[in-house]
């Protein structure tokens, strides 16, 4: 016999909040910590800057209490420990190289932590449901290729550490490829949900795995061509790496068809490798990959050498926040600042920054399996997927997995674009959430509305 | 669409297991092999950061770190300037350590070492500051002084052993340098003196008696060419040989004459301890002509030549070569040809006779200690090879003794001891002033020292040298330092 319990589902916004301060109360214990290290004193500032970090995150919760209650519960507070321990660590390299006044990176950073919060409260607060996106399809399309394309554009474009995916506007830069990605997600979810029909048919077999159709291959050219676009005219193979990886896990999402991925690695293999042969800068990248101690690697860069001198003097247990050297590497605060972090708190610190990134990505793709309709699975899984990608190519860049490149850490890295698109992704993942947290309406509801005169369905 | 969700998640799962493995890689497995790059400023910091040990010669330091102000929290110094430079080697900011026990040593006196695994561990509870080991050496300060005055400054290198241990009591390689210019924290002056240092023609920093160029080692080789004969069993001491004014070489146009182009005895033959003696090269000759290359060869491999050794610093392997043909035997057997040696070898060569025939292991450390100075490791006394049968270095003793009593050695005669010895002479340019070699062992009856000695070119007389002239006082000079109190 069974029994049917009924249960009142639970939103969970407390245990976020429990997370929440124990997220500020770790970023404030770092703070402290590097305080007591360099200068040996309480840093003055400290509890100026705990409220502040306190109002935002607790104003961001009140914002899901009052508009997403069934959100994940996750998502903010991790989000919240790795943009504060970012925070810490660049403060704490502003003091190494003994930077002062507008030259301090550290409180541009908390500034762009704060617009990127109210961005991300904007959106949990005017988007009421992620399926209005849907109509954006073909807007984030042109918009976000525009984007992707937009530092080649002679004037404003601007080249920095070898890569051009930047563009300058009198002395602001912006990494436009940071919000192109986002706009990229929301437009192949749209058009993989409107064309997954189509392109899971089955044109031949070859090797046991159905072939698409030829007449079907047309969009994951396009996809392949401005990925191989993005990685010889911007010299950024991070990017690439992403926007394909991305559109090929999505079209494998939609379609169920497993001939997808095996096509997108065969075009990518094959694009990077006629690359490599075509391109200079792409053969030094290689060559800094694979024998990085070699004398002609060291001739034209010890950028990553050096950061993995710093991570190798970290070791297990690390020099301790503030006891080490990352500022002996170039650029520790925003592409290697993962080393930086490697470096001072150790191996054991940076398996858990890392498990911190796992579970991001990780309640994003539960996200994606709860919640009800083909666009915001797409969304989830575009979304989640691509901060998972982001961090492969930015910490396997600097751990030698695969070739450096420019991109920068979701959450953690130096950057303003960086912050606002990473905010944005959280906010959309936590409004997608709440749609597939929330519970049906329970069945009497629903009969009582079945058995009256006019049908009326209630929208989810 | 749930299917590929959850395979996607797999993916994520492969990708982030990537991360954990290289970041493990890196900071784990390769992490000592990454902090001992060459040019990895961390560990440098890391080395100055802490109190370097000391190199210490009968317990006072050769070379030690003081505390500075600057931002490198100690200085290396060298307080005997010069006298110990290719021994110590130097400390650099910019040109890491290098050049002898700072070099081969590094990790021991920076405090790296795994030997100091477990006092890091104390030292880490206790909230010691955590410093590098101390370093005694075997040398001998009045040998090691009385080799460098007697060198004086003519270039060469004099090296002295104990010939019962293998323990390096002088060590000395002219022309010297003062260590302390590389180890300055002014970084210019560094440099400069890096630059005129690598631009010196007499390259001071190089270690002449164990890594210099190698040297021929001229007639002091006829000890091998005898000890392969008497071991042969075909030869005594007493044994007539051959020793005409010029030995013909078969194959060859060219002949070998003796020094004076005279016969080394009564109707052209001499014996074995008078060829010795006089260091007859055509006797000599003929015994490498008799008894070949190979056994040359196999002789002199087992008193060490070809050894990959470590006293701590690298030990050039000394060379004969191999397939002689019967003309560069005969060239060979007076130590001609392409035999080369380092000083040391040849004094290896006269500390296995000495000890009976047993070669010992060169060793220049004598213990090892923490900051306390509590022994850590201490070096044991240890047989490299059994060179000789100790009747054959009975009779090879004999045969030196009379080399210093009434030979080519007279010289090195020290009243009241017994000197057994070797004189060489080495051509190695036409034309060119030879290398004045000798090396030699004391008491005879009861040896306690071992010496060999080089000087390039003749050193001060030039075209007359002859080892016994110029090299064996030197040698004599060590021997009584050490022996007469």
């Amino acid at each position: 016999m069974t029994t049917v319990t009924s249960f009142r589902p639970r939103n969970r916004r407390n245990v976020e909040l429990v997370l929440l301060l124990l997220a500020v109360t770790i970023v404030l214990v770092a703070y402290l910590n590097v305080g007591l290290a360099i200068d040996g004193a309480f840093p003055p500032d400290l509890i100026k800057y705990g409220f502040g970090l306190l109002v935002l995150s607790v104003g961001f919760h009140l914002a899901l209490r009052w508009r997403a209650s069934y959100a994940d519960p996750l998502l903010l507070p991790i989000a919240t420990l790795l943009n504060g321990l970012g925070l810490v660590m660049i403060h704490r390299l502003d003091l190494a190289y003994g930077r002062t006044g507008s030259h301090l990176l550290a409180p541009k950073q908390l500034i762009w932590s704060a617009l990127g919060v109210l961005i991300a409260i904007g959106v949990i607060i005017v988007l009421r449901d992620h399926r209005h996106l849907r109509r954006f399809t073909f807007t984030a399309m042109a918009v976000g290729l525009g984007m992707l394309l937009l530092p080649l554009m002679p004037g404003i474009g601007r080249n920095i550490n070898g890569s051009r995916i930047w563009i300058g506007l009198g002395p602001l830069s912006f990494q436009p490829g940071e919000v192109a990605k986002i706009l990229l997600v929301i437009f192949f979810a749209g058009y993989l949900v409107q064309t997954r029909d189509v392109l899971s048919l089955v044109g031949s077999r070859f090797l046991g795995i159905g072939l698409p159709r030829a007449q079907d291959l047309g969009p994951i050219l396009i996809a392949w061509l401005a990925s191989v676009g993005v990685l010889v005219f911007e010299r950024d193979l991070g990017s690439s790496l992403m926007f394909f990886g991305l559109f090929v896990s999505m079209l494998y999402v939609a379609t169920e068809r497993r001939s997808w991925i095996a096509i997108g690695m065969i075009l990518f293999c094959a694009g990077s490798y006629v690359a490599y042969l075509l391109f200079g800068h792409v053969q030094v990248r290689v060559l800094l990959w694979l024998h990085p101690f070699s004398d002609k690697a060291l001739a034209a860069s010890d950028q990553l050498v050096k950061g993995l001198m710093g991570m190798a003097k970290g070791g297990l247990l690390g020099s301790g926040l503030g006891r080490g050297h990352p500022e002996f590497t170039y650029f520790p605060e925003s592409d290697f600042i993962v080393p930086s972090f490697g470096e001072e708190i150790g191996l054991i610190g940076l398996f858990a920054l890392l498990l911190l990134y796992v579970l991001l990505v990780e309640r994003g793709l539960r996200t994606a399996l709860g919640v009800r309709d083909g666009f915001g699975k797409l969304l989830a899984v575009g979304l989640s997927f691509s901060l998972a990608l982001q961090c492969f190519v930015v910490v396997g860049g600097v751990t030698r997995v695969i070739p450096l490149t420019g991109l920068t850490m979701p959450f953690l890295s130096y950057g303003g674009s960086s912050l606002l698109a990473n905010w944005s992704v959280v906010a959309l993942l936590l409004r997608i959430s709440d749609q597939a947290r929330r519970p049906l309406p329970d069945a009497d509801e629903l009969a009582n509305v079945s058995s009256a005169h006019t049908q009326v369905v209630r929208r989810p | 669409m749930n299917q590929p969700i959850r395979r996607l998640s797999f993916v994520v799962a492969l990708l982030f297991s990537m991360l954990l493995i290289s970041t493990t890689w890196i900071q784990f497995v390769s992490a000592k092999d990454l902090d001992s790059r060459p040019g990895n400023r961390r560990t440098l910091l890391d080395n100055y950061s802490r109190e370097r040990g000391a190199i210490l010669v009968d317990g006072s330091p050769v070379a030690k770190s003081v505390a500075t102000k600057d931002e490198l929290k100690y200085v290396r110094t060298y307080p005997s300037a010069k006298l110990y430079s290719q021994i110590t080697g130097y400390y650099s900011f910019t040109y890491g350590p290098g050049g002898g026990l700072e070099g081969s040593e590094d990790t021991l006196l920076s405090g790296r070492s795994d030997k100091l695994f477990y006092r890091r561990v104390v030292d880490m509870v206790t909230g010691k500051a955590p410093s590098g080991a101390n370093l005694e050496l075997t040398i001998n300060p009045k040998a090691q002084q009385a080799a460098d005055r007697a060198l004086g400054n003519q270039r060469g290198a004099v090296v002295a052993l104990d010939p019962r241990t293998g323990a390096i009591l002088a060590m000395v390689s002219h022309p010297q340098y003062d260590p302390t210019t590389l180890s300055s924290h002014n970084l210019n002056n560094v440099a400069r003196a890096w630059k005129s240092l690598n631009a010196d023609p007499t390259r001071p920093t190089e270690n002449r008696t164990i890594a210099g160029n190698l040297y021929p080692p001229g007639s002091t080789f006829k000890l091998i060419t005898a000890a392969a004969a008497l071991s042969s069993g075909k030869f005594t001491e007493g044994t007539e040989i051959p020793g005409p004014a010029t030995l013909d070489l078969p194959q060859t146009a060219t002949n070998l004459p003796t020094d004076d182009h005279q016969p080394c005895g009564p109707g052209d033959k001499t014996s074995l301890t008078h060829a010795l003696e006089i260091s007859c090269n055509s006797a000599f000759g003929w015994l490498g002509l008799e008894l070949g290359g190979d056994s040359l060869r196999a002789q002199a491999a087992k008193f060490g030549f070809g050894d990959a050794l470590r006293v701590p610093m690298r030990v050039t392997p000394s060379v004969v070569p191999a397939q002689l043909n019967a003309p560069q035997s005969a060239q060979s057997a007076i130590g001609q040809y392409d035999v080369r040696v380092t000083p040391l070898q040849m004094a290896m060569v006269s500390a296995g006779i000495a000890n009976k025939g047993t070669v010992m292991r060169p060793y220049l450390v004598k213990d090892t200690r923490n900051g306390n100075l509590d022994i850590i490791d201490q070096s044991q006394p240890e047989k490299l090879s059994q060179a000789i049968t100790p009747e054959v270095a009975a009779a090879l003793t004999r045969m030196m003794v009379t080399v210093v009593q009434s030979g080519t050695g007279t010289p090195a005669q020290i009243p009241g001891i017994q000197v057994a010895g070797k004189t060489g002479t080495a051509q190695h340019l036409k034309g060119g002033a030879p290398h004045a070699w000798f090396t030699a062992f004391a008491p005879a009856n009861d040896p306690k020292i071992a010496v060999a000695v080089v000087v390039e070119d003749g050193g001060n007389v030039g075209n007359e040298a002859f080892g016994g002239k110029v090299a064996a006082p030197i040698a004599r000079q060590v021997i009584e330092a050490v022996m007469k109190p």
